[in-house]
């Protein structure tokens, strides 16, 4: 437990320099407290050595192999250590043993904050990140920055948009929803049609309610230092709560679990009608929905209010270096090479998507077709949401927790006559108990 | 239960044979070899027709899902999800899966099996050896905190583990054990279930007197264990062998947390990882795999089983003595 | 094992029993159970002294750790959601673990009479399930209580009825009830099919001279024989209920909002120590939890072994 309090110990020196100092004598932007500067990590690069990566996003494998080979002395060791929280889950538990921890870690933007927060993660801007300000898309880039620290390279994206079976909407004349008031519509009409159809499965996602919420304009976290203040009141949260109660109301949602087989089977059949979900969706459905090929079609976001264009993320993930990592300089020329340039293209040509300017724009991306959705370039839908993801959105510096609270609190909603505006209250306020029991000085 | 019965050693003229023997009468088809002629008693019974429909029930229940994970073995990731799960799809991929099984990413299934036996040989190998010895002992000798030792078994095994996970964790990576083999057999190697059952069956397979005489002719403890109390607890050894080599086989919770690398990885974290991929952005689907690698994950136990069921036949020997 | 004592031969004493004294009997047994102790103490006893030490503090994101003293425990004793969560598996208990049980013993008996045509079959197929591995029984159970595409959406479709939603909120806990059965059954029958088979048949023998039916021989002979195996199987199924963990687990991916994140104690522990980074006041959860299951298992281990 030595370890592990003196980690919290270190949290917390951290912390109140941030907050007293906003962190400019203490931020790791100087080199001599945070490790190398952009002429270490050269030198680290042609010392060579080992570099522990540990990442489920399957395009690393490749760039691993060519950051081999463009530097022989490097040895890059990929190793799924898990998926998401089972990940992060070993992560701290390494980081509290103060060994077995890697070089390279893979953290969503959604729980980044968590290990920032606990400078557990190494800040990056020190080692040449700040150079990077304008390479990558403002959605990841807001979420891997804390004030003047940078505590990952963004490495992919997931702007949102709908993904439509049109076999099934062509079926039952429905029209491909452009606004959420038309998306419920829809739902009615595919419903009726066939009582088998369902707009859309959905059993409460705070990643998806999240997202929503974040498009419609609601801004319910903000985080700073160790004030936290938490607001599902806000108007953005009741226009997608007014909304979504319909569709909770009239039964128009797939009571299936989003990666069950169940769902899989349900997106093949076109008895799950519609998906409001990440950009990197494409992959999973050509390999894990393989039978609907050519069904399916991709829209833009429908709108909170008609014409507008507001986009928002919906997952996606960074790389970082931990605190405790044996090689720094050299993890990071990795996940520099990983997230931009070279890299970056190569993981984008394997399906990742992008979270650099460059690759979001560049023509072959933009001109990809999908034979999956019928020769669609989809991706020019994907790249305008990325555009207009709506700025100043930020997570709970806790948000791993909070999310693995929401089915007990919004998931009433689901299963009971709970309002959902109660269910996000209750939310909120399992939040706001943990924040405080935490140490954070929440809604103050 | 041919080879059941057949396995039953010099004790054939023993009135008080236990097993279904057949008699004059009996129905013609039951798979028992006619070496025997006796009436029917309530010890020699005849096979009962109701009673085998009445167990037939439960075995339905237990074997239908089962036959779920048979029947979709045989199908690929598109007929999974586009079939009826409880018949045949269109084609018939069994070999084929078995064989993409085997060689996906490398073979990296055969190595996950290579761990798993290496984990289930020393772990659950190392856990019967521990649990027979100390039932055993505790069963046989009065020694100070005989009792005791039960009390703190029982009282350490109703804290719920998953809290323990992580002081665990943090006791065996400062003892430079996690991501090594050692963190998943050690672990394997206590199993309180395996120590009182073999308690309980050492009490009552092994007659004091027997220990007794032996002492008296002169032959020592260790010599009394392998001599004569070892072959009496045979039926108890090998459930409590099986027991745990699936409790092995299936350990989950403590190598998910031990184990980062997937070297070093058991069978169900491979196919954890493997179920994990359908569910992240840009991974491949891979249910039919899962699915085949789930078939020959159990494939082995049953083997096991069929291997050690003729042990349980000795326990003949215990009732005898006790006669 | 080297402690251990080699009488000598030669000697041909009056009193055996005197030979084994108090002293080597000591010798001989912890040298026998000494290896089990060993690594018991270094795999279970040393955690859980480190998680009474870390119950005595409180580990925070902001401000780092404090001693506490007994307040950890102190809230877990008001702690709404844990009671809530332990009366759940209480529940769970009264009514999954007899039928289990009851189930398990019936094939046993069943198996043991001889009277099954194919025995062994029946005796391994019904021990199967419980060598399918977790990730495995989720797929198939998955599949069986899906009302869609699984099995009870195909009987609804096929015979025009409306079963309910196994996983709804108020049949979750029958369902894990089910799959916890399923799971089990043959594991608790081989526990009392090898126990039956060390019953001495002379037993048997002696009640068929009295006139004994098969039934008789089951209840007055069978049954008292292997008293100490039925206890101590539902002992460990106590045990069991308590720490319901992977089942609940797995089916909470397919009904989430009916399977909140402290359904069950140890859910509530793993939630706490692995979501919330609450290794302090899961620690306490847990020894909270291992004092309640200790103090039931030993009464029900007094209980069973008084009688008769």
């Amino acid at each position: 437990m030595r370890t592990n309090s003196t980690r919290r110990l270190l949290g917390a020196v951290a912390m109140a320099c941030v907050m007293a100092l906003g962190a400019t004598a203490c931020g790791s932007s100087d080199p001599a407290d945070g490790g190398g500067g952009p002429e270490d990590v050269k030198s680290a690069l042609d010392k060579g050595g080992k570099v522990t990566v540990w990442a489920w996003e399957p395009t690393l494998k490749k760039v691993a192999a060519d950051f081999e080979k463009k530097y022989p002395k490097v040895d890059i060791e990929l190793v799924n250590a898990g998926t998401g929280d089972k990940q992060y889950t070993a992560l701290q538990n390494a980081i509290a043993a103060g060994s077995g921890a890697p070089d390279v870690a893979q953290i969503e933007y959604y729980a980044l904050g968590q290990f920032a927060i606990g400078k557990s993660v190494e800040d990056l801007a020190g080692y040449g990140a700040t150079a990077y300000d304008k390479t990558f898309t403002s959605g990841p880039w807001n979420a891997v920055k804390y004030d003047k620290s940078i505590y990952a390279l963004p490495m992919d994206s997931g702007p949102m948009a709908l993904f439509y079976n049109k076999k099934v909407f062509d079926k039952h004349g429905a029209k491909v929803p452009t606004t959420w008031d038309e998306y419920v519509e829809a739902a009615r009409t595919l419903h009726k049609a066939d009582p088998k159809i369902f707009i859309t499965n959905d059993t409460g996602d705070a990643g998806a309610t999240t997202s929503l919420i974040w498009q419609a304009g609601g801004r319910p976290y903000k985080t700073d230092g160790t004030d936290v203040s938490i607001d599902f009141g806000d108007a953005g949260t009741k226009t997608y709560t007014n909304t979504w109660q319909k569709l909770l109301d009239e039964d128009l949602l797939a009571p299936v679990t989003s990666w069950s087989d169940e769902w899989y089977k349900g997106l093949a059949d076109g008895s799950i009608a519609t998906l409001s979900i990440g950009a990197w969706m494409p992959a999973n459905f050509t390999s894990g929905v393989a039978s609907a090929s050519g069904d399916w079609r991709v829209a833009p976001l429908p709108q909170w209010t008609k014409g507008d264009t507001a986009g928002a993320e919906n997952g996606g993930s960074s790389l970082a270096v931990p605190k405790a990592a044996e090689n720094k300089e050299l993890a990071y020329a990795f996940i520099e090479y990983a997230t931009t340039g070279a890299g970056a293209s190569a993981r984008v040509a394997q399906g990742s998507f992008p979270a650099t300017k460059a690759d979001l724009g560049s023509k072959t991306f933009l001109e990809t077709a999908f034979p999956y959705f019928g020769g669609q370039q989809a991706n020019k839908i994907f790249a305008d949401s990325a555009n207009n993801v709506g700025a100043g959105w930020s997570y709970l510096p806790y948000q791993v927790y909070a999310n693995s609270v929401f089915n007990d609190t919004v998931g009433k909603a689901y299963i009971s006559s709970t309002p959902l505006s109660k269910g996000l209250e209750d939310w909120q306020r399992a939040s706001i108990k943990y924040g405080t029991d935490q140490g954070f000085s929440v809604n103050k | 239960m041919s080879a059941h019965v057949s396995s039953i050693p010099s004790n054939s003229t023993d009135p008080t044979e236990p097993t279904g023997s057949p008699g004059t009468a009996h129905a013609a088809g039951a798979p028992v070899p006619p070496r025997r002629r006796r009436p029917h008693t309530p010890l020699n019974p005849r096979p009962s027709v109701p009673l085998t429909l009445l167990v037939g029930l439960v075995l339905v229940y237990t074997l239908l899902p089962l036959a779920w994970l048979v029947i979709n073995a045989t199908k690929d990731q598109k007929g999974l999800l586009d079939s009826f799960g409880l018949w045949f799809g269109k084609d018939f991929n069994l070999w084929d899966n078995i064989s993409r099984t085997l060689t996906y990413d490398d073979g990296v299934f055969v190595r996950w099996l290579l761990n798993t036996l290496l984990y289930v040989a020393v772990g659950a190998g190392g856990a019967t050896v521990l649990a027979v010895l100390g039932g055993y002992a505790l069963a046989t000798y009065e020694f100070p905190g005989r009792r005791a030792v039960f009390a703190v078994v029982i009282g350490a095994v109703a804290v719920p583990g998953t809290a323990l996970a992580v002081p665990t964790f943090l006791m065996f990576s400062g003892m430079g054990l996690t991501n090594t083999p050692w963190a998943v057999i050690i672990p394997s190697l206590i199993s309180p279930f395996g120590l009182y059952l073999m308690w309980v069956f050492a009490a009552e397979a092994v007659p004091a007197e027997l220990l007794e005489a032996a002492r008296i002719d002169g032959s020592g403890e260790l010599r009394t264990f392998f001599r004569i109390a070892l072959p009496l607890l045979m039926p108890g050894t090998v459930t409590v062998l099986l027991f745990s080599m699936v409790a092995t086989w299936n350990n989950y919770f403590l190598p998910l947390i031990m184990i980062k690398d997937p070297d070093w990885y058991p069978l169900t974290l491979g196919l954890n990882a493997w179920n994990a991929q359908a569910q992240t952005a840009g991974g491949e689907a891979v249910f039919d795999l899962i699915i085949t690698g789930s078939l020959l994950t159990i494939v082995p136990i049953v083997a096991i089983f069929l291997l050690l069921q003729r042990y349980w036949q000795s326990g003949l020997a215990a009732g005898s003595v006790k006669e | 094992m080297t402690l251990l004592p080699t009488p000598a031969k030669a000697v041909s004493p009056p009193r055996p029993r005197a030979r084994f004294h108090v002293r080597k009997q000591a010798l001989a047994g912890w040298g026998f159970a000494g290896p089990f102790v060993a690594v018991f103490a270094l795999v279970f006893l040393a955690p859980i002294g480190y998680a009474l030490y870390l119950s005595l503090f409180r580990d925070r994101l902001i401000g780092g750790t404090s001693f506490v003293g007994l307040d950890n425990y102190t809230q877990a004793l008001t702690d709404a959601r844990f009671w809530e969560a332990l009366t759940r598996v209480g529940l769970f208990l009264a009514v999954q673990v007899p039928i289990m049980l009851g189930i398990a013993l019936l094939v046993a008996l069943a198996i043991d009479s001889g009277r099954l045509y194919g025995k062994g079959f029946f005796r391994i197929s019904i021990f199967l399930p419980y060598a399918v591995p977790a990730v495995v029984a989720s797929l198939m159970w998955g599949f069986i209580y899906g009302t869609r595409f699984g099995l009870v959406g195909n009987i609804n479709d096929t015979f025009g009825v409306s079963l309910p939603d196994p996983l709804s909120p108020s049949l979750v806990l029958a369902s894990i009830g089910n799959i916890v059965t399923w799971e089990f059954v043959g594991y608790n029958m081989l526990i009392f099919y090898s126990a039956l088979k060390i019953v001495p048949r002379s037993l048997y023998e002696a009640a068929a001279i009295d006139g004994a039916g098969e039934w008789r021989v089951v209840t007055s002979v069978k049954l008292p024989a292997i008293r100490g195996s039925l206890v101590i199987a539902t002992i460990f199924s106590i045990i069991g209920s308590f720490q319901l963990f992977n089942e609940p687990s797995i089916l909470q991916k397919l009904a989430p909002n009916a399977i909140t994140s402290d359904f069950t104690p140890n859910l509530y522990t793993y939630s706490l120590s692995f979501s919330g980074q609450q290794h302090n006041y899961a620690a306490t959860v847990a020894i909270v939890m291992g004092v309640i299951t200790a103090i039931i298992a030993y009464a029900v281990q007094l209980r069973g072994m008084r009688k008769g």
